[in-house]
Order: structure tokens, then C-alpha cells, then sequence
């Protein structure tokens, strides 16, 4: 499997990524790449740069140098507005469920960027918790439904790559399987998928490889194969 | 007929339609403020200086181009809303990071120069603007005389707020503006631009002041200081209402003319401060305003 994906194309490929939040410093030269269809995992302790990375491809940051291409365009410098409609979606470590909107009107709020965008019907088979809750405040769901909300409502999108940031985080373990289990479907679909997690039992159940952030940059790539080879380097590195 | 609390029906409904039409004009001030508010988050206090714009618009329009009312009625809000995507642009979007108090403040000087700037030009003493033909005479109800080009404006501003309450509320683009309101930068990284959506709302906000302008100006005449005498009592309405609440604008602009009107009936003597009054006694018991969330 992984000699296979090393043959794909990169979709995303970030080199040498310095970023700022005014005067501090954040990511110390990131370097990673996401081929079509992979699923790649961030891990690292709280403050190593999982989230301002996401943010950094997003154009939420401060000042950012150094290279982000996704499918070979180059993201720095492209105004904040335009880095989505290139088919990149964002779930916010957050969530980002909007209080004065339904869940309908969550649900179809970020505006379809490309074609082969799943439709509302194909959501709900993927996500059964959210039908029939459509008029629904936003943010009286549960956590997990608006989680998977926040999921849901990117990939109407079009979006061929998703950024998720701890989709499993405060969630009960039934709710986590659930998420994994339309995770899993969403990779089957060919969704692109970089996810940050810290609860990486969760995260080897799903992902192709796993970078290890430390201090603002990546100190390790391990692909999930072995994973269990590099057990004792990975806990020294998360600390666990 | 009989008198009602010893006051002849004709005072009564007099003042209370006189207060009807006040309340139109708070109402369609105070949205728009809310709106600039939800979304800007600044205190627009350039808002009667911009209403006052779009009545001398109107007049300008009648008075050097022969643009009657009708004209007037579309074009003042444009000339207004351009304006205000002018200021917003060149200068109110590079204090958006600052505290809230720096809006104001520039908001405030505008104020004093589009005043300045009109009073130097035209003198402090109004301007008559004359109601359309069409609007001219009135209806006999039995119980009062109802001029027709006041029960316009308070059809035309009711279906103004309520249609802005609507498509803020109901309608996909407010969607937009509802959820930029929360967080702008998650809207923005679902592809949308939100300074020039954020650019649009304060022209549009600022465009209902032109409106109310033009409306205003057959009613009050078209004076420099018209915007200034009204501003005070639009934001004591704001905050009844609460910061940023449509519905909270629309309808505290309304109960609060009328509420005005009915004191000038009952006790003149306190017509004059009856909306601070209720302004200090809602800040006391629900300080985000009646409608408001607390924060």
C-alpha cells in the first residue's frame, strides 16, 4: 500500500512553512505532503503546530513564508477568501457551528466550490443523526452531532481535501466510532483527508501515515503499517 | 364622540399617529444602526449625519436636476450607500482591529464634518421639501384627519424594516451575514469575502438612513442639524432594544413613538425625556437591551 501511494501524485505539499501570530513565532519550518487520497494524520503534543498548520493552509495566520502548494498552486500569498474555492474544506478543531443559523441553513452555508459535491440525501445516509433536525438551532445538538455536522457541511462542498482538526475530542467512545466509521467511508469515496488527533488510537484505525510534530515542525513521518515497530518512539515523542 | 380619560379622541389619535410617524423614523435609523453594529461591530454615530445627506440629496435633486420625490426616493439611498462604502473602504476598515472606541470616534467626526461641511453651505435654517402630488390631501377616518403622505411613510418604513428583517433572517444571503456576525473567519474560510460583504452591510445600513432622509424631508424640513436633533433618541432606542437586534431595532423604534406620543397626551412635561427614562430603567433590570443577548 504504501509503495502504491508513493507513485500518486502529491496533492498537498508544504516545504520549509514558517508562521506568525503577530510577534510569536509558531511553525518552525514545516515540511510534509499529502498524496490524492491519503489520509495523513498530525500528532504531537498540545502547542507543536498541528492546529496553526491547518490554519497556516487556510490563510488564518498572521504572516506565513515558505511554500504550500495544493495541486500546484501556490497557497502564500492568495487572498483568504479564494484558498477554499480551490476545493479545500476546513473543520475547525472548534467546530464552528453557527448559534443564529438552523442546521439546515449550517449545513448549507459554505457555498458548493467544485462539482461532485456530495448532495443533502447522500449526508444524511453518511450521518442518520442529522436528518430531521433541520430547523434545529445550530448549536443545540449534541457535540457529537455537531461535529458531524461541521463534517457534513464541508462535503456538499465539492471539497477533494479535508482538513479535520480533532474531530474525536470531548466525544464519547460511541460517538468516536461513528465519526470513524464516515471517515473511513469518506476515504472509500476518495476524499483527501489530513487529520489532527490526539487520541491516536483513533487516528491508526484510519490514516495511510502519520507525521509527528514537535516545536512548530515535523521530526518524524511513520507510515500506519508500522506504527506498532515505532511504539516506544512514539510515546516518547507524545509524552504518553 | 366621547373623550376618552377626559382627553378628546382627536388629540389622542393625533398624537399617537404623530407618534407613530416618529417611531417610523427610529425604527429605520435604529436598523440600520443594528445591522452596521452586528456586523461591524461600530457604533455608527455618523448615521443622522448620513440620514441628514440623504434628505439634502433630495433636495439637491429637486432642486438643481428637477429629480422629483420618486427619483429621489431611489436615488438618495444609492448616493448614501455609496458614500458609506467609500468611508468603509478608505477608512473605517483599518480600525476594525482597534477597540470599538475608535470607530466611534471616527464615526463622531465624520458626523461633525458632513454637518459642518452642509451648515457652512446651506445655513442652519431648513430647507421646505414639498410632498408629492400624488401624496397631497388625506383621509377623513371619523375620528381623526390622516394625511396621506404620513400614512405612506408609515407603510413604506414598516415594509422597509420588516423586509430587512426578513432577508436577514429568512434568506440565504443573510444566512451569510448572520453567520459572519459570529465568525467571520470561519465564513471567509468557506470561500467567502467578507470585507466586501462587510463593505456592502455598512452601505447598506447607511443606505437606510439616506432613506429615511428622503422620507423625512416632505415631514421635518431639510435642515444640516436634522440628523443630530434625532440621533441621540435612535440610540437610547438601540440600547432599549439592545445592540445589534433587528427585530429589537424595528420594534423599540416603534413602541418608543408611540410611547412618546402618548406621553405628550397624558403628560407633556415629560415627552421629552421618557424614552431616557425607559433607557435607564431597562440598562438597570436587563442591560443587553430587551431583545439583546447577553454577551
Amino acid at each position: 500500500m504504501p509503495d502504491g501511494a508513493m507513485t500518486k501524485t502529491a496533492m498537498l505539499e508544504i516545504a520549509d512553512l514558517h508562521g506568525f501570530y503577530g510577534e510569536s513565532h509558531v511553525l518552525h519550518g514545516v515540511s510534509l505532503e499529502v498524496r490524492q487520497g491519503e489520509v495523513v494524520t498530525l500528532l504531537g503534543r498540545n502547542g507543536a503546530g498541528k492546529t496553526s498548520t491547518m490554519r497556516a493552509i487556510m490563510g488564518i495566520m498572521g504572516k506565513r513564508t515558505g511554500s504550500i502548494r495544493f495541486q500546484g498552486t501556490e497557497l502564500i500569498g492568495m487572498a483568504q477568501h479564494k484558498i477554499p474555492r480551490l476545493g479545500i474544506g476546513y473543520v475547525p478543531e472548534e467546530r464552528g457551528i453557527f448559534s443564529s443559523l438552523s442546521v439546515d441553513e449550517n449545513l448549507t452555508l459554505p457555498p458548493v466550490v467544485k462539482d461532485g459535491g456530495m448532495t443533502v440525501p447522500q449526508i444524511y445516509d453518511l450521518f442518520p443523526n442529522l436528518k430531521g433536525r433541520g430547523s434545529t438551532q445550530g448549536t443545540r445538538l449534541s457535540g457529537g452531532e455537531q461535529q458531524m455536522l461541521a463534517i457534513a457541511r464541508i462535503l456538499r462542498t465539492g471539497a477533494n481535501l479535508i482538513l479535520l482538526d480533532e474531530p474525536t475530542e470531548g466525544l464519547a467512545p460511541v460517538i468516536i466510532e461513528q465519526i470513524g466509521v464516515a471517515v473511513r467511508a469518506l476515504k472509500q469515496r476518495g476524499f483527501t483527508i489530513v487529520l489532527v488527533e490526539q487520541n491516536f488510537r483513533f487516528a491508526a484505525t484510519i490514516a495511510d501515515r502519520h507525521y509527528v510534530m514537535e516545536e512548530g515542525h515535523v521530526v518524524d513521518m511513520i507510515p500506519n503499517d508500522q506504527l506498532h515497530a515505532n511504539m516506544d518512539k512514539l510515546h516518547t515523542y507524545l509524552g504518553v | 364622540m366621547v373623550s376618552l380619560l377626559g382627553i378628546p379622541p382627536q388629540v389622542l389619535f393625533g398624537q399617537l399617529l404623530l407618534g407613530l410617524i416618529n417611531g417610523s423614523f427610529y425604527a429605520l435609523l435604529s436598523l440600520g444602526l443594528a445591522v452596521i453594529f452586528g456586523m461591524l461591530n461600530v457604533i455608527n454615530f455618523a448615521h443622522g449625519a448620513l440620514y441628514m445627506v440623504g434628505a439634502f440629496v433630495a433636495w439637491l435633486l429637486l432642486t438643481y436636476a428637477g429629480v422629483g420625490y420618486w427619483g429621489a426616493l431611489v436615488v438618495a439611498p444609492l448616493v448614501v450607500g455609496l458614500l458609506g462604502i467609500a468611508l468603509e473602504k478608505s477608512m473605517l476598515s483599518r480600525l476594525y482591529k482597534l477597540d470599538h472606541l475608535y470607530g466611534l470616534l471616527l464615526t463622531f467626526g465624520l458626523a461633525l464634518i458632513l454637518e459642518g461641511a452642509f451648515r457652512h453651505q446651506y445655513g442652519v435654517s431648513g430647507q421646505p421639501y414639498p410632498i408629492p402630488d400624488a401624496l397631497k390631501g388625506g383621509q377623513n377616518l371619523g375620528f381623526m384627519f390622516l394625511p396621506n403622505y404620513r400614512a405612506w411613510v408609515v407603510v413604506a418604513s414598516l415594509t422597509i424594516c420588516f423586509g430587512t428583517w426578513f432577508a436577514i433572517e429568512r434568506t440565504k444571503l443573510g444566512a451569510y451575514l448572520r453567520a459572519a456576525t459570529e465568525n467571520p473567519t470561519l465564513v471567509q474560510a468557506f470561500g467567502i469575502n467578507v470585507p466586501v460583504m462587510v463593505s456592502l452591510t455598512y452601505g447598506f445600513g447607511v443606505a437606510l438612513a439616506g432613506l429615511a432622509g428622503v422620507l423625512a424631508a416632505p415631514i421635518y424640513q431639510v435642515s444640516p442639524l436634522m440628523g443630530s436633533n434625532l440621533i441621540i433618541i435612535v440610540f437610547a432606542v438601540v440600547v432599549i432594544g439592545g445592540m445589534g437586534s433587528i427585530l429589537g431595532a424595528i420594534v423599540t423604534g416603534l413602541g418608543l413613538g408611540l410611547l412618546e406620543g402618548l406621553t405628550k397626551v397624558f403628560y407633556p412635561e415629560a415627552s421629552n425625556i421618557v424614552v431616557f427614562v425607559v433607557m435607564a430603567i431597562v440598562l438597570l433590570i436587563k442591560p443587553a437591551g430587551l431583545f439583546g443577548r447577553e454577551r
